[in-house]
């Protein structure tokens, strides 16, 4: 196989400045298809930042994106990613039933899908009231089932399980997983480093470098560390050895 | 332009005014509330009553929408709906548009009400028709919906968008000769009114409601309304951006 079929995202050089500091200090990575990629790293390292980039929300300073071959953001692409905001980015004063039938009829996907959606994010009970009404766990669910909605091939997500209980979280995590069989590629961020072992590639990121791109089997080899927030402390201490 | 999105945001709009029924009411009963109080400020006073009635109908819709669109705009941009839009497949004139449609409609039902209250109950007369009073009603009323948009891209919260109201529409209140005819004014604001939007409004609902028709130049007010118009919705799609910082 070649790797434009493989490869989902491709960022080469990517550098990124917001409010005249720079956030990203070019980036070099690939992401593959139909995996699941966790993007770790501390608050405030540049995770969001990279994910707008690769939707193409980010004015970037230099590098490039390309998403499914084509540069992140272009109108061809626009359609076949979907993206979930840290803050639920959903209208509070409608219910997540009329949220979903709006994003349904921007998106062109047949309303099917609504119910549907509804079932994957575990919401059917509660699609009537206001999004406002709703606990937080359920609005971030409300948020991720507009992104699920037009059945896209990529699928970023921000910080998808903050704040979600337990099961809610592992159910969530059995739907990505779902969803990866499926050949959707998935990134996925989060701080909380337990849930790398649910990944199938890591990228470990640090003020806004890349500290390493490896599966997470690798991660422990390299290590020697089963916990993974002791693996990453270990990762930034052979850096600062190396340095 | 995709049709379906425009009118799933139109949709949509009226959808959330559907869900806050006190702002809806506030909306499209509080023009009459205004119209009715100065009817009997000007008690016995019938020809100052008739004098301002009309252009009181026509520009009340313009300072609502004003308002209503650039916080409604102006969430849509902090609550992160924009950015989720602006990564889907939707035009930013669809979106405009469907704005648009749904102010436009409410601004309808607005002057509408307004102007059955005072012409049926009130006993307001003008020269001209009702209808055509009603209509620019409608035209001002797109016209704050696009100098909202516009402004509310300037706007950093919704306190700064609520003060942009007095700060963008009360000198044109002042200056579209409403309260003082505009030759009666220091000569550099007669001047400055001239390149204010609301003055030929103004103009336009006066002719109407005096003269009986637009004429010529209440024409001439109305192209220079649409052309307003198209350009603030123009600028504001500028500043609806794909990608931001």
């Amino acid at each position: 196989m070649n790797s434009a079929t493989t490869t989902a995202i491709a960022v080469e050089a990517l550098e990124v400045s917001r409010g005249g500091r720079k956030v990203l200090h070019g980036l070099d990575f690939t992401v593959s298809r139909g995996r699941i990629t966790g993007l770790l790293g501390p608050s405030g390292c540049g995770k969001t930042t990279l994910m707008r980039s690769i939707v193409g929300v980010q004015i970037v300073e230099a590098g490039e994106v390309r998403v499914l071959d084509q540069p992140a953001g272009s109108s061809g692409v626009r359609g076949r990613v979907g993206y979930v905001t840290q803050a639920p980015a959903v209208y509070p004063d409608l219910s997540a039933q009329e949220n979903l039938r709006y994003f349904a009829r921007i998106l062109g996907a047949p309303f099917a899908r609504i119910e549907e959606t509804l079932e994957t994010v575990q919401l059917d009970g509660h699609s009537d009231r206001p999004v406002r009404d709703l606990s937080g766990g359920q609005r971030a669910r409300v948020s991720l089932g507009t992104a699920l909605l037009g059945d896209p091939d990529v699928l970023v997500l921000d910080e998808p399980t903050v704040g979600l209980d337990p099961v809610l979280r592992s159910d969530l995590w059995e739907t990505f997983q779902d969803l990866a069989r499926r050949g959707k590629t998935l990134i996925v961020s989060s701080h909380v480093m337990d849930e790398a072992g649910r990944c199938d590639d890591l990228l470990l990121m640090r003020e806004g470098r890349l500290l390493a791109s490896l599966t997470p089997l690798e991660l422990r080899d390299q290590t020697g560390e089963e916990d993974t927030e002791k693996a990453f402390l270990r990762l930034i201490e052979t850096e600062g050895e190396a340095q | 332009m995709k049709l379906t999105a425009t009118i799933a945001t139109a949709r949509r709009v009226l959808n959330q005014l559907r869900h806050d029924p006190r702002t809806l009411a506030l909306l499209l009963l509080m023009p009459a509330v205004l119209v009715t109080l100065i009817r009997f400020v000007f008690d016995g006073k019938e020809e100052t009553f008739d004098h301002l009635g009309a252009p009181l109908i026509g520009l009340f819709p313009f300072i609502t929408m004003f308002l209503v669109t650039s916080i409604t705009m102006l969430r849509e941009r902090t609550g992160g709906t924009l950015e989720r839009l602006m990564s889907m497949p939707i035009g930013k004139l669809d979106l405009l548009a469907g704005y648009g449609i749904a102010f436009a409609l409410i601004a309808t039902a607005q002057a509408t009400i307004t102007a059955a209250v005072a012409f049926l109950l009130l006993g307001l007369e003008v020269e001209g028709s009702a209808t055509a009073v009603v209509a620019l009603a409608i035209a001002n009323a797109i016209l704050g919906m696009s100098l909202g948009l516009f402004a509310s891209a300037f706007a950093g919260s919704e306190f700064q968008a609520v003060l942009f109201m007095p700060a963008f529409v009360f000198p044109q209140l002042l200056l579209c000769g409403l309260f003082a005819p505009r030759d009666e004014m220091a000569g550099f604001l007669e001047a400055s009114s001239n390149a204010l939007p609301l003055t030929y409004a103004f103009d336009a609902l006066d002719r109407v409601s005096s003269d009986g028709s637009l004429g010529s130049s209440g024409s001439m007010d109305v192209a220079v309304i649409a052309g307003v118009i198209l350009l603030a919705l123009a600028m504001g799609a500028l500043t609806l951006r794909r990608r931001t910082a």
